[in-house]
């Protein structure tokens, strides 16, 4: 089992998430994020003053998946997030110890 | 047959029935005296007057109070960081409800009672002898208790404006107690002398200098701004000013604030002629060319300074033109108003954005940028655009219209507005500054600096603004 956390776009999460269906992955957790990486941030002006804003607006996904299914699930991500332009996110993928179903105490790959 | 159309049906017969007594009594009531008749004929056309002038002056306090709250606490509410957001609401909305009472045991006196040249007297505390009889000398058609609600309205905003001065970091407690005593000892002494009766700056109830402030240029504007810079610098920076980062945490709030406070300044300026004549309408489209003209300005002049017309220059800039063509609103023509609102809005986007970061004070909200710097251009202008074509309010003994401001030939109107003027920033300043102390040395004017950072939603009030988790 890996677990894959991808930081994108917002206007990408639509089209993540269908192409993450098409590849068979059932389950993901979306949190709403702010952070930059090599891009910069923007700068807004109210009444004259000049407030740079570094932190934007992202979406983060993580999904646990059979180790059979990370390669699928990472080239749906990069096929459907990528604009081409700084900003589109990160991928990073981690070993996962176990994996438990709260409902029936299952456990292992079959509890994802 | 259908329900509906039977009622409509018996409707009809109702009415046509009614009308068959009318025509019968026609003949019988012509049978009194001509003289019967005329008299007759007079009152009712005096009572028709009151009543078109005493619905539209309802209307135009209701709009007043409608600045305050919602207008002004949404467009102030905006501006803060969203810690504060309740907090600056409320200072707003506690005027509402504190200069009411004050105005009830107190204050309607000073400012309206005959007095002496500088306040009023007494003679009206607890509102004795405000019925619904109209005082001559304020209005012939109005019933005074009219005319007392709609000034009370202007006696509640005005010290609402000077809250944008020291918004994010004043205990509440000093903040009501302050602003109580501003309006005994600033607003009132001032609403006196330039619309009380026998007032030093009174132009048509004989003031020695008879300022032109038609709806509050020096009344409202000036004072509050000006007292606002004083409390800006006596009460110093916020916590991490400049430094820190302070965005305006919605100018949605604000952009509804102001288009509010746009719609209610037609009751504040139009309102101000006391009755719905022609003097109404000239003072409504002034109003309403003067925010055009204003917005316009600082839209282009954030837009040539950096780059892009923001929503928040716009709207500044409206509220900057309405507070200058204030003054000005039942004396001028109305390319006259276009032009007092592009210079209004340029100038206080100059002294918003220019001069605050000169001096380094830290007017929260530009109440003093605003209204201070408006209402003092405003009052200026109004001595040169005055005209009495719109508005004969000097005559001569012998009832002749003699010239208004400077474009009819008065020159010395100018002197006159500058005497007002002068008068309004004196006594706010040193009224500001010895009621602050006052203050300060009482209940204390700042929160601690724990509870600036926490936010004064919370410790002034126990509450937030906005509880997403619930």
């Amino acid at each position: 089992m890996q677990k894959i956390e991808a930081v994108i776009q917002p206007s990408k999460l639509d089209a993540v998430k269908d192409a993450l269906l098409e590849v068979g992955i059932e389950g993901m957790t979306i949190l709403e994020a702010r952070g930059h990486g090599r891009q910069k941030g923007h700068t807004e002006f109210y009444r004259g003053r000049e407030y740079t804003v570094d932190l934007l607006p992202k979406i983060k996904l993580e999904m646990v998946v059979p180790d059979e299914l990370v390669e699928k699930a990472v080239q749906a991500i990069l096929s459907s997030a990528r604009s081409g332009k700084i900003g589109d996110g990160k991928i990073f993928i981690s070993k996962i110890d176990e994996a438990i179903r709260i409902r029936n105490d299952e456990r292992g790959p079959s509890a994802l | 047959m259908h329900p509906r159309i039977v009622k409509l049906f018996l409707a009809l017969v109702l009415c046509t029935g009614s009308l068959f007594p009318a025509f019968a009594q026609t003949p019988a009531a012509s049978a009194g005296s001509t003289a019967d008749q005329l008299a007759k004929l007079q009152t009712q056309v005096a009572n028709a007057q009151s009543s078109a002038d005493n619905a539209w002056m309802l209307v135009s306090a209701a709009l007043v109070l409608m600045m305050t709250g919602p207008g002004l606490a949404l467009f102030y509410g905006g501006l803060v960081r969203k810690k504060n957001v309740l907090a600056t609401m409320m200072q707003s909305f506690a005027m509402m409800a504190i200069i009411t009472v004050l105005w009830a045991l107190v204050s309607y006196s000073l400012a309206f009672d005959s007095g002496t040249s500088f306040i009023g007297g007494l003679h009206h505390i607890f509102l004795r002898g405000v019925g619904l009889v109209p005082d001559t000398d304020y209005s012939a058609t109005l019933p005074l208790q009219t005319f007392m609600i709609y000034q009370l309205m202007f006696a509640i905003i005005t010290p609402a404006l000077i809250t944008g001065a020291f918004a994010e970091r004043m205990k509440f407690s000093a903040m009501a107690l302050f602003l109580i005593l501003w309006s005994i000892f600033v607003y009132s002494p001032m609403a006196h002398m330039v619309w009380g009766k026998g007032g030093f700056l009174n132009a048509s109830l004989g003031g020695r200098f008879p300022t032109l402030d038609f709806a509050g240029g020096t009344v409202v504007h000036v004072t509050s701004g000006v007292s606002a810079l004083v409390c800006a610098l006596y009460l110093g920076k916020r916590v991490g000013y400049p430094k820190e980062a302070m965005p305006p945490h919605s100018v949605v709030l604000s952009f509804i604030g102001a288009c509010l406070l746009w719609v209610g300044w037609f009751g504040f300026n139009a309102g101000s002629a006391l009755g719905s004549g022609p003097l109404a309408t000239s003072a409504f489209v002034n109003t309403h060319f003067g925010a055009a003209g204003a917005a316009l300005s600082w839209m282009l002049a954030e837009w040539i300074r950096s780059g892009k017309p923001s929503a928040l220059g716009g709207i500044s800039g409206a509220v900057a033109g309405l507070v200058a063509i204030t003054p000005a609103a039942g004396f001028v023509q109305p390319m006259s108003a276009i032009v007092i609102g592009l210079l209004a809005g340029a100038f206080c986007y100059f002294m918003v954005i220019k001069v605050k970061n000169w001096f380094g004070y830290d007017d929260s909200l530009d109440a003093f940028g605003v209204h201070g710097a408006g209402g003092t251009l405003g009052a200026v202008l109004t001595g040169l655009f005055a005209s009495s074509a719109i508005n004969p309010i000097f005559k001569d003994a012998q009832g002749n219209t003699l010239p208004s401001g400077a474009v009819d030939g008065n020159w010395h109107q100018v002197l006159n507005q500058l005497v007002g003027i002068g008068l309004a920033w004196i006594i706010s300043i040193v009224g500001t500054l010895i009621l602050l102390k006052l203050v300060d040395l009482t209940v204390g004017l700042r929160v601690s600096r724990d509870q600036e950072t926490e936010g004064l939603d919370l410790t002034q009030h126990g509450e937030e603004g906005y509880d997403f988790a619930s």
